[in-house]
């Protein structure tokens, strides 16, 4: 039961409520009790209440409130883009993003799509239904 | 040098200071204008043109009638409707989907907005059952699938093509009431069933190109479970 992800210089977070929702930032200082110093590569520093960020499993190597160029070259050797796009907590925000960004026509293409797998997967199961039984 | 090269001067020569000071005084200005230049060429006076003679308006009666109260005359009125504006998202080759009326539900292709305001659109006729018809830009939502129109000629539609035929006036008899029923239907002449077809060839080849647009076409749109309206992307 203890805590496994911890508010640290250097935590990369999630922003889950107010106009930067979505945004993936880095922790760089820690103002008082509620509020944190955070920046990202294309955002201007600023301070967010810890109740607005969401914190992931990843990590960046920065000392207190470091420079811009700095910030960036430390997340480009951690590999934060790359990680968060492969982790499943990232891969549902992608998917989530791209349902919502569905055309009409692409939500169609998508109807034929999951009835051709249906079909499939209702044969195979037609054929181990027929075997075992 | 034959031909006076003038262009059309609407702004003054006299640059604003501020609203209503000018640069220049009146005698600047009297000679910028080159009103001395005007006066030399006329002999020391400036010209004077005769009054046109005005054509004589027909003589009127007094009229015979005079209205017991002062009659308001409405304000005149010179305003010309415009067609309605056309929505961004709507343009030549947009699928369309009819949100009410017989067709409700079709996905359609736009063709073109008419003088009137609505909007031409076609199934195609054979891909879904919509033939050329008008359709106002309110009842209709746009989607960001286009259709390649370049290869259809609209321009022989207009709000004429589409008005109704002035019926007859028949005279009823009591009689004829409970004895006759409306033998004639209305056939669509041929001449229509032929442009229905030009336009629809031309649109075919098109839909045919994209993968899977055919089908898309000819199925209604419906909301589904969990399909929130203001949240969709079209």
């Amino acid at each position: 039961m203890p805590f496994k992800r911890f508010i640290e210089i250097g935590r990369v977070a999630l922003i889950n409520y107010g106009k930067e929702h979505g945004r993936l930032v880095v922790i760089v200082d820690v103002i008082d009790q509620n509020r944190a110093l955070v920046d990202a590569p294309d955002m201007v520093r600023s301070q967010v209440n810890f109740k607005r960020l969401s914190l992931t499993d990843l990590k960046v190597d920065i000392k207190r409130v470091p420079k811009k160029k700095e910030l960036i070259k430390a997340m480009e050797d951690a590999d934060v883009k790359n990680k968060w796009e492969k982790s499943s907590w990232g891969r549902k925000l992608i998917v989530r993003k791209t349902r919502a960004n569905l055309n009409d026509f692409d939500r169609f293409k998508l109807m034929l799509v999951k009835i051709k797998k249906a079909a499939v997967v209702r044969q195979e199961l037609a054929k181990l239904k027929k075997t075992s039984a | 040098m034959a031909p006076k090269q003038r262009t059309a001067r609407k702004v003054s020569r006299n640059p604003e200071l501020i609203r209503g000071i000018g640069k220049y005084s009146r005698s600047k200005m009297y000679h910028k204008r080159g009103l001395w230049a005007i006066k030399a060429k006329n002999g020391g006076v400036l010209p004077r043109h005769d009054p046109k003679p005005k054509p004589q308006a027909p003589s009127q009666k007094p009229p015979k009638f005079y209205p017991a109260d002062d009659v308001k005359k409405p304000l005149v009125n010179k305003h010309k409707p415009k067609p309605t504006k056309l929505r961004a998202s709507i343009t030549p080759g947009t699928v369309l989907i009819l949100l009410a009326g017989r067709f409700k539900g079709k996905r359609v292709v736009f063709l073109k907005q008419l003088p009137s305001g609505l909007l031409l659109v076609t199934g195609p006729f054979k891909i879904n059952g919509v033939p050329l018809r008008r359709v106002n830009q309110s009842y209709v939502i746009g989607t960001s699938t286009k259709v390649d129109v370049s290869g259809v000629n609209v321009d022989k539609f207009d709000d004429k093509y589409f008005a109704k035929e002035a019926e007859k006036k028949k005279k009823k008899e009591e009689g004829e009431f409970f004895e006759s029923e409306k033998e004639e239907k209305k056939v669509l002449p041929q001449e229509k069933k032929d442009d229905q077809k030009t336009v629809d060839s031309a649109l075919l080849k098109s839909i045919e190109s994209v993968l899977d647009l055919k089908a898309y076409i000819g199925a209604r749109f419906s909301l589904k479970q969990g399909m929130k309206p203001h949240e969709l992307v079209f």
